[in-house]
């Protein structure tokens, strides 16, 4: 064992003294660690890395921050708990990253919380949109960017008032997202529409759904509303079988994220037209900024932008603008910069609130309508986060910070 | 309740053909591969994930010919086809160079291509995940008793029995079937006949691929082609194989028949519960039929019981280990935190494999479920501390004892069983144990886990944790050894090299194994403890096939027939692991390959062949 030690040494003295040279000619780069499940969820992971990347260079190329560039070193997190936390001990203490961004399932993102505040580094959860990271499990060290499942069912069930629906189905994967979004929507629908129930729930196993004995247990409990919260495969399957059968017919359905690209180009023309969901109508965004972003994308990459795109492109900025404002790479003055902070982003205007470190950005909210071989969205607006929040009794009530 | 309207329980039925269906057609593939060549071919999953990517990339550019719905058919034949080939070149160049290699190592060599395959997939095919078209004219639904059903499930359900009906004919009335089925009772005897194996095995494994990849085309109108086909398709390949008898394809057609029902009723009952029928399926069934419902007992040891002989011990072997504990004592002064984590997992990693090595090496039970053990340990100090509150020091030991007390269980029902048959148990017994760890949220978090698992404070740190985690492992490594240079050690070789014999003189052979199992499930559960306070969570993976294939991948790279290879395998898994990982996002197709390499190069592991080497030159 200690000669495959030295072995180990040799390895890694090899591997520094290949990096090294290039960065020598000036200071130092600051390193930012970023950890995310590129290969089982490549469909948003890819654009998303797209996205980070192409605000690094712009950055890099303006002479980064603090007079010194940014390095992002990037890491598969096997987008598993473990996987995830014993990457991020990799990335804090072999390279030296002064804070972390990334990981896209839920239950991971719960994860690297924990790891944040065990190890007290900043962490950036920039997808998991569980309400814990923020709400139970939430801690000083841990932020998020996107809306969480609260923010974004609420803009959900807004929508659903009108419809008159009452008995509602649930479908959702069994993992910590489709529990945390279930239990969401639970809670809104009865509180803001009065009379209505939950008539049938099902919780396939993530990316294993059997989607033609799902729909039938649907279908069977004759609801005139469905709220879905799966996504990528599971979502696929699910949406041609419940087209084969009818399902979908007459029925309100409410989805989570469904209008976002990554998961709306698979679709292709089955598309439910009708769907009320939450997205990112990428292409008809007039906002100047916004279009800017999106030509530099295209020139890039030659490729349309998903919200993973936009996400990181987002996130990295807002490291940026954190690390700029602390003056420096210590924790706590990053915490400092990022509690309260107001950022302008491509978007327009996000806040980070200092009582759960939840940021206001927002989400797209309209329907799904197919526009020749794929879909789209149409009536959509931009809804901001700040009203959809959790008020700050409900987090007082359950953080323990 | 609702579910006893009959039109229901018709569509609901017939869900459960067309997925039983499927199912068969995807495994007798895997059936009839394991019955000529003896190898339990891993990669039949990725054959069929391939399968649908090809077909869902090509048929769209077919359709685009309009000449016709055929071209549809055309399209998902001609994917087979493609796949076949593929199967092909898997055989000349991989697989015929270990035909005569342990059963250990062909499984392993088949790992290798799972993971090179999931690279490639995405590197070929794109990271998005793909629908293909549907099939034309079958777009819209049928009307079942007032319901409606999707009309390919309908195609899906009688290409079942079609695929059965022709896989039968081939083999009842061509040479090749009647070939394939003589390998299949008697592969020696075949070969002594003067029949060209290398055709028929090569013949065998066009078919079992084409089968596979004809198995994931058929799926692309109901399933979009994605990365996570292979192995969730692969487990159930195996319960269906497994509970029909291995080799037998009408037992393969049965069991994808129950299953299909289970799947599609068992929904209905208790929604959570798919995942875990199909693996108590198989457990039942090996319980009451130990060779499936049409399968044969093996011929039991031949060429493939290998494992530790017994040898002189080295001179100064006393000073040796003297060096090594000194050596593992001082890491510490000179290595700095992230070195020491990986060290820490190096030993934890050391003793889960050398724990195997009791089971496999020493005893001969080959069990393809070693996580079961690991993932119990883990879970048990963590569910300690969650619901406990226990302090780490208590935690251990209580997660020791669970997967002690779980290798007793699982061990009572393994020991009755033999070769293959036996492997599949284990791997069942981890696969439900995977199930309910992931689908009992309320007790262990589900998916999520459990977080917060942190040692005590007095062993927070990189360097207390590391000298904790080293002390622990050396006695449990030395306690392992001293077991197995006992009489109880040797009894278990005795009963590994011959269990006619070792009966006969007085051994009783399923006590010992199953004491055997409970040892090495108590070590593997201690390893599992120090793993969770490592990482500071648990997660279902932990019990996964792929925690249970690394197991055996360190064991087998190390060498089976030593003693110590293990301890050198997990040091070199892991750290090539950790130093390729970072390096290249293709990091599974570098681990492949190099799994790939050393079953070809070194199919004696690390230190046998550093050893025979050795023993060479004097």
């Amino acid at each position: 064992m200690v000669k495959i030690s030295a072995i180990r040494w040799l390895a890694l003295g090899a591997v520094l003294a290949l990096g090294a040279p290039a960065v020598h000619a000036q200071q130092a780069p600051i390193k930012i660690g970023e950890l995310n499940s590129y290969a089982r969820q490549a469909a948003f992971t890819v654009p998303y890395r797209n996205g980070w990347q192409l605000a690094l260079d712009e950055i890099n190329a303006k002479g980064g921050v603090l007079g010194r560039k940014i390095e992002i070193v990037s890491r598969e997190d096997g987008a598993t708990t473990g996987d995830a936390t014993r990457v991020a001990d990799e990335l804090v203490t072999r390279e030296g990253a002064i804070l972390l961004f990334g990981s896209f399932l839920s239950n991971v993102g719960v994860a690297m919380a924990d790891y944040a505040n065990q190890k007290k580094i900043v962490y950036i959860a920039a997808e998991p949109l569980t309400d814990a990271i923020t709400m139970a499990q939430g801690n000083r060290y841990t932020f998020r960017i996107r809306p969480n499942n609260t923010m974004q069912v609420g803009m959900l069930v807004d929508q659903a008032k009108a419809s008159g629906a009452k008995r509602w189905a649930i479908v959702a994967p069994n993992y910590e997202y489709g529990q945390s979004a279930a239990q969401a929507f639970k809670r809104l629908i009865q509180e803001r529409v009065p009379g209505a129930q939950i008539v049938v729930e099902q919780y396939p196993a993530l990316g294993k759904i059997e989607a033609g004995a799902t729909v039938s247990a649907i279908e069977q409990a004759k609801p005139d509303g469905i709220f879905n919260v799966l996504f990528g495969p599971d979502l696929t399957q699910f949406v041609r079988e419940g087209n084969t059968r009818g399902l979908f017919e007459g029925a309100t359905v409410l989805s989570l994220l469904t209008g976002e690209p990554e998961w709306l180009l698979p679709l292709k023309d089955e598309v439910p037209e009708g769907w009320t969901v939450t997205g990112y109508p990428w292409d008809q965004i007039t906002e100047p900024k916004h279009k800017a972003f999106v030509d530099a994308y295209r020139a890039k990459y030659n490729d349309t932008p998903r919200l993973g795109s936009l996400l990181g492109y987002m996130v990295v900025y807002m490291i940026r603008d954190a690390v700029e404002r602390a003056g420096s790479t210590d924790t706590e003055a990053i915490i400092k910069a990022l509690e309260d902070a107001k950022f302008d982003t491509v978007i327009g205007p996000v806040t980070m609130r200092g009582i759960d470190n939840q940021s206001s950005m927002g989400a797209w909210v309209g329907k799904l309508v197919l526009k020749g071989a794929a879909g789209g969205m149409a009536d959509w607006a931009y809804k901001d986060g700040t009203s959809f929040m959790p008020t700050e009794a409900e987090v007082k009530a359950v953080r323990k910070d | 309740m609702l579910a006893l309207d009959p039109s229901f329980l018709a569509v609901q039925a017939l869900s459960g053909l067309s997925s039983a269906s499927s199912l068969f057609i995807a495994a007798c593939g895997l059936t009839i591969v394991f019955g000529v060549t003896r190898i339990v071919n891993f990669a039949h999953g990725s054959l069929y994930m391939i399968g649908a990517y090809t077909a869902a990339t090509l048929i769209p550019r077919l359709l685009d010919l309009s000449f016709g719905p055929m071209t549809f058919w055309a399209g998902i034949l001609a994917s087979a086809l493609i796949v076949g080939l593929i199967g092909v070149i898997i055989e000349v160049l991989l697989l015929r160079r270990i035909y005569g290699a342990p059963e250990l190592f062909q499984l392993l060599a088949t790992f290798g291509v799972v993971l090179v395959v999931q690279d490639l997939v995405v590197q070929v095919f794109g990271p998005e995940d793909i629908l293909g078209p549907r099939a034309p004219g079958l777009r819209a639904p049928v009307e079942i008793l007032g319901r409606r059903f999707p009309s390919y499930e309908l195609v899906l359900i009688a290409a079942g029995p079609v695929v059965l009906g022709l896989v039968w004919l081939l083999l009842r009335r061509t040479r090749f079937g009647v070939l394939v089925r003589a390998a299949t009772q008697d592969r020696d005897m075949v070969a002594s006949l003067g029949v060209n194996q290398a055709m028929l095995f090569t013949g065998t494994l066009f078919l079992g691929a084409f089968l596979a990849g004809l198995g994931g085309a058929l799926q692309i109108p109901r399933v979009s082609a994605h990365t996570g086909m292979d192995l969730s398709i692969i487990a159930e390949a195996f319960v269906v194989t497994v509970v029909g008898g291995m080799g037998s394809v009408p037992g393969a057609f049965l069991a994808a028949l129950i299953i299909g029902q289970l799947q599609a009723f068992g929904i209905l009952i208790v929604p959570k519960s798919t995942l875990v029928v199909v693996f108590l399926l198989m457990a039942v069934v090996l319980a009451i039929r130990p060779y499936g419902f049409f399968g044969r007992a093996e011929v039991v040891g031949g060429s493939h019981a290998v494992g530790i002989a017994s040898r002189k011990p080295l001179p100064g072997r006393f000073a040796m280990l003297l060096a090594v504990v000194a050596g593992l004592a001082c890491l510490p002064l000179v290595a700095d935190a992230y070195l020491l984590k990986v060290a820490t997992e190096i030993l934890i990693f050391a003793l889960f494999a050398f724990s195997l090595q009791l089971l496999i090496g020493v005893g001969g039970v080959v069990s393809f479920g070693h996580a079961a053990f690991f993932g119990l340990g883990a879970y048990g100090a963590a569910l300690a501390v969650k619901w406990f509150g226990l302090s780490m020091e208590a935690a251990l030991p209580a997660g020791l004892a669970l997967a002690a007390l779980g290798a007793g269980l699982i061990g009572a029902f393994v020991v009755r069983l033999s070769g293959i048959y036996l492997a599949m148990m284990t791997l069942a017994a981890a696969q439900i144990l995977f199930a309910v760890a992931f689908q009992w949220v309320e007790v262990t978090g589900g998916d999520n886990g459990i977080v917060g698992v942190w040692p005590a404070g007095w062993a927070g740190g990189p360097v207390p944790y590391y000298l904790l985690t080293a002390a622990l492992t050396v006695v449990a490594v030395l306690l392992l050894r001293r077991i197995i240079d006992a009489p109880f050690g040797y009894a278990l070789r005795a009963a590994r090299d011959s269990e006619a014999r070792a009966e006969a003189i007085g051994l009783t052979i399923r006590r010992h194994r199953w004491l055997a199992f409970m040892i090495a499930g108590a070590a593997a559960g201690l390893a599992g403890g120090l793993y969770a306070f490592s990482r500071g969570s648990v997660d279902p993976s932990l019990l996964g096939i792929s925690t249970s294939v690394d197991a055996l991948t360190m064991l087998l790279l190390g060498g089976i027939q030593t003693v110590m290879g293990p301890l050198a395998g997990a040091a070199v898994l892991h750290a090539l692991r950790d130093w390729v990982m970072p390096l290249t996002s293709l990091w599974r197709l570098m681990l492949g390959l190099s799994i790939i390499a050393m079953v070809l190069i070194f199919p004696r592991g690390l230190v046998g062949t550093v050893r025979d080497w050795w023993e060479a030159r004097e």
